[in-house]
């Protein structure tokens, strides 16, 4: 039998030999000419706008500016860690037996995500028109408005805030294991709060990581409302070299590029810690998220 | 037979209840097993042969009656007047007397076959991991699976994770051997592989329980064959007499409907 020809059929084999050629895609051209078009106009308007773009170089790397940007990036550190371990507690929490737990997790999620985060801070900030002295009694005493400055009000008002949205997340992400998966770790003798740590929680990192890294790139951005009670982030010190020297796109451009740079880093962060939380699962990887 | 061996049972279960809601799943159950004995159970799904399994090593409470696992009184601490529940802690204790293997496998997917099975070892009984480690590379040698060590569950077919599945429950070398159904969620062509290493398991003389609907298994390698139906221990006796002349016509009914 000869190859060019297909047995019992009248096709024409020369089809084969004819090159091809791919579709217009006209609407492609076209929009993408539109965006093109779009951002040359922006980029045009801002060039030749009012602004001394030495300034904005100037201050990158200012002392003051680089200060704030260090406090921003360990209150997002710190009440990001606060925030984690309160969700994982009053996750833990919401689905004990125990119904006082329950209830107790219940009112927490309740009570702060219900009243806006700069009321928060300042009731934080606030505390020492209400309470003087915090403390435990007979074991040590402290003025309030020594222990609870703009970092530490900060900190509580983030962290405790983040900790009642997290907690949902914990939750969901817990709830995502398999029951099995517990059944099997209490048969070779595990307690609950082991199989949670060893078992359940690896496992639900997979579901948790994607909406935490989503908060943790808010976290960045909403440590700036703090500047309200006086904390010395990266925009507060922005604003502060603003008032003195009018340049006030200038330091706005400086701060904005400072928080893509580190939304920038955490986002790559969160791709090796999903890639990490995937193994185990055919076909997983970066496709996650 | 049972009563004529001078060791106390492995399992005891006297007059076992259990509701679910207005359900009876286990109307006061009574069974003895004796050390190295093979019990297989067998009967219609919803007979309440896998809550008495689950029952034994307390994955689910009991409402009425009592066990003792190897002469321990499971669940509860008896005092002269009254029976104080145990904690999460004891109870977890207690459950290291028995090893399960479940139908649907659970093995930890996110770890590999050898984590799987060092898992209890390290983080229940604190051995150190290289001993821990040495136990389970026999353990997987000898369910047939000792270059599988590295996989993790997604990448093991449905017989080789049930194979693992065992490995993990004898490295916390229990005393007894529960099987839930152990072959009913895996293709027909993958069964055997699974039942050769309880088979095996079964004649190193470990005491172990099977609830199953393989009933050639049963046939052959049970030394007691129990059947159950709606909750309550219909007839037991050797697999011959259970399997070929049932006494009871709901066995007979279920034999001639599960034997082609």
């Amino acid at each position: 039998m000869t190859s060019s020809q297909m047995p019992g059929t009248a096709l024409d084999p020369t089809i084969l030999s004819l090159p091809r050629v791919g579709r217009l895609h006209l609407g492609r051209w076209v929009s993408a000419t539109l965006v093109l078009l779009a951002l040359a106009f922006v980029v045009k308007a801002f060039a030749e706008g009012d602004i001394a773009w030495k300034v904005v170089g100037q201050f990158f790397t200012a002392p003051a500016i680089l200060g704030g940007l260090a406090n921003t990036v360990i209150m997002t550190v710190c009440a990001m860690a606060l925030g984690i371990a309160l969700g994982v507690i009053f996750a833990i929490m919401a689905m004990s037996p125990n119904a006082v737990m329950r209830g107790s997790a219940a009112f927490y999620i309740w009570f702060f995500r219900g009243t806006p985060l700069i009321l928060q801070l300042l009731i934080w900030f606030n505390l020492a028109l209400v309470f003087p002295t915090i403390g435990i009694p007979g074991l040590f005493s402290a003025r309030t408005i020594d222990l609870i400055g703009p970092f530490m009000a900060t900190l509580l008002g983030l962290g405790i805030n983040q900790g009642a949205y997290t907690a949902e997340v914990v939750r969901s992400g817990i709830l995502s294991v398999d029951h099995g998966q517990v059944e099997a770790a209490k048969a070779i003798g595990m307690t609950r709060l082991t199989t949670l740590r060893r078992i359940v929680l690896p496992q639900s990192m997979r579901v948790i990581i994607p909406p935490v890294g989503n908060e943790v790139v808010s976290m960045v951005k909403l440590t700036s409302i703090a500047s309200v009670i006086q904390f010395s982030e990266i925009l507060r010190n922005a604003q502060t070299i603003y008032y003195a020297n009018a340049r006030v796109i200038e330091l706005l451009i400086v701060a904005a590029g400072w928080y893509l740079i580190v939304v920038s880093i955490l986002s790559l962060g969160q791709v090796v810690l999903e890639r990490h939380f995937a193994k185990g699962r055919a076909g997983a990887g970066a496709r996650n998220g | 037979m049972v009563e004529a061996s001078a060791n106390r049972p492995m399992v005891q279960a006297l007059s076992l209840t259990k509701r679910f809601g207005n359900l009876a799943a286990l109307d006061s159950v009574s069974l003895d097993v004796a050390p190295g004995e093979v019990v297989c159970i067998i009967g219609p799904s919803g007979s309440g042969k896998s809550t008495l399994l689950r029952c034994i090593n307390q994955l689910e409470r009991i409402d009425g009656g009592a066990i003792w696992v190897d002469g321990e009184l499971a669940g509860f601490r008896r005092t002269s007047d009254r029976l104080i529940e145990l904690t999460d802690k004891e109870i977890a204790r207690q459950r290291l007397a028995s090893g399960m293997v479940f139908q649907r496998f659970n093995l930890f997917g996110h770890m590999t076959a050898l984590q799987n099975v060092i898992e209890g070892p390290v983080t229940v009984l604190k051995q150190p991991r290289a001993t821990a480690t040495a136990e389970a590379e026999r353990l997987l040698a000898r369910v047939g699976l000792a270059e599988k060590r590295g996989a993790y569950p997604s990448e093991l077919s449905g017989g080789q994770q049930q194979r693992v599945a065992i490995a993990r429950a004898l490295a916390m070398k229990p005393r007894l051997m529960l099987f839930d159904e152990p072959t009913s969620a895996l293709d027909p062509e993958l069964v055997g592989e699974v039942l050769a290493v309880m088979r095996d398991l079964a004649k190193s003389g470990m005491t172990m329980i099977v609830v199953t609907h393989e009933l050639g298994f049963a046939r052959e390698v049970a030394d007691r064959v129990v059947f159950m139906d709606q909750g309550r221990l219909i007839e037991q006796g050797p697999p011959a007499q259970v399997l070929s002349a049932p006494e009871h016509p709901r066995t007979r009914d279920f034999i001639a409907a599960v034997l082609p």
